[in-house]
């Protein structure tokens, strides 16, 4: 099927609770080598056909309107994946 | 005076909103997230609690909704809008407010009896308040951290918008101690605390007086109320 995939990260200088929290399960394990965890989105936008020119404008409107909220995230990548 | 008290799926408090409306001596409309109808409020609240799972973020799907679409154009025009907890973040959702709320710095959940100051008393829910009053109502939240881009937070500071700040504790890892807003013309109000469950004796805050006896929320529906008589 194809799809429009949008991924949402939270923006880099502002605290990421779930990460974070990640972050200190992967060092309980011993994987101190990991430094540090940041959990963002990814939404799959799906679509009848190939997503047109339009489409893929649509898709990068919703996803800074709607799909993310520019205070807190950043839309990192709108891409094509049929 | 009619008060309407919105409900969406998931939300928690309106019944205790609508609920503080009566005590407050006002009359209650239920609107419902999916009616764009109005019905004529002359106000409106919207409640805290959660809605629709608050997947996406909080509020956001509920700013999408038939009812927020009348809700955003009546306050452009000048309805007094309040929102709790996450009303305050389906109004940030929408727009009405800037900036956003994000889990809270410590990263639980929180309960308790919140002091306040009340920064700005120009507003339809804030009226009936001193300046720089102290008061005391319930907080509870999970995602109550208040950011917003420095440009956003001088604009809010500059223009008087910070219309609550949190006192002694700031419960969530808010900027500023920013606890509530106002928008510029005064109608709409956002703040994470809970005015609705501070209205009655027997039920509200401890206070040095008695157990349980605070009532500084009822303040905020008071302050309507007046606001809708005099205009």
């Amino acid at each position: 099927m194809p799809k429009i995939i949008v991924e949402v990260m939270p923006k880099a200088d502002l605290l990421d609770p779930a990460g974070k929290a990640v972050a200190s399960a992967l060092q309980r394990r011993g994987n101190d080598e990991i430094t540090n965890v940041r959990i963002g989105k990814r939404i799959e936008l799906h679509y009848e056909s190939t997503p047109t020119d339009k489409d893929i404008e649509a898709a990068k409107q919703i996803a800074a309107d709607f799909l993310s909220n520019g205070v807190i995230e950043d839309v990192v990548s709108v891409t094509v994946e049929n | 005076m009619k008060i309407g008290v919105v409900t969406f799926p998931g939300t928690l408090d309106d019944r205790d909103a609508a609920r503080a409306v009566r005590l407050a001596g006002g009359e209650v409309v239920k609107l419902w997230h999916a009616d764009a109808d109005l019905h004529k409020v002359d106000a409106v609240v919207l409640p805290g609690g959660f809605s629709f799972g608050d997947y996406l973020r909080c509020g956001a799907i509920a700013a999408q909704a038939p009812v927020m679409e009348s809700i955003i154009d009546a306050a452009n025009g000048g309805l007094p809008v309040l929102g709790i907890c996450n009303g305050f973040q389906v109004l940030v959702e929408s727009h009405l407010l800037p900036g956003g709320l994000i889990r809270n710095e410590h990263q639980h959940f929180v309960c308790r009896d919140q002091k306040l100051i009340v920064e700005n008393v120009d507003t339809a829910w804030t009226n009936g308040f001193k300046l720089g009053q102290e008061i005391t109502i319930p907080l509870k939240n999970g995602e109550g951290g208040y950011i917003a881009d420095d440009e956003t937070l001088r604009r809010l500071e500059g223009d008087g918008l910070i219309t609550f700040r949190y006192s002694e504790v700031n419960p969530n890892g808010s900027v500023n101690n920013i606890a509530g807003l106002r928008n510029e013309r005064g109608n709409v109000v956002g703040l994470m605390p809970h005015p609705e469950h501070a209205v009655e004796p027997g039920f509200g805050p401890d206070t040095p007086l008695a157990m349980r006896s605070g009532v500084d929320g009822l303040t905020f529906f008071i302050s309507v109320l007046n606001q809708v008589v005099n205009s």
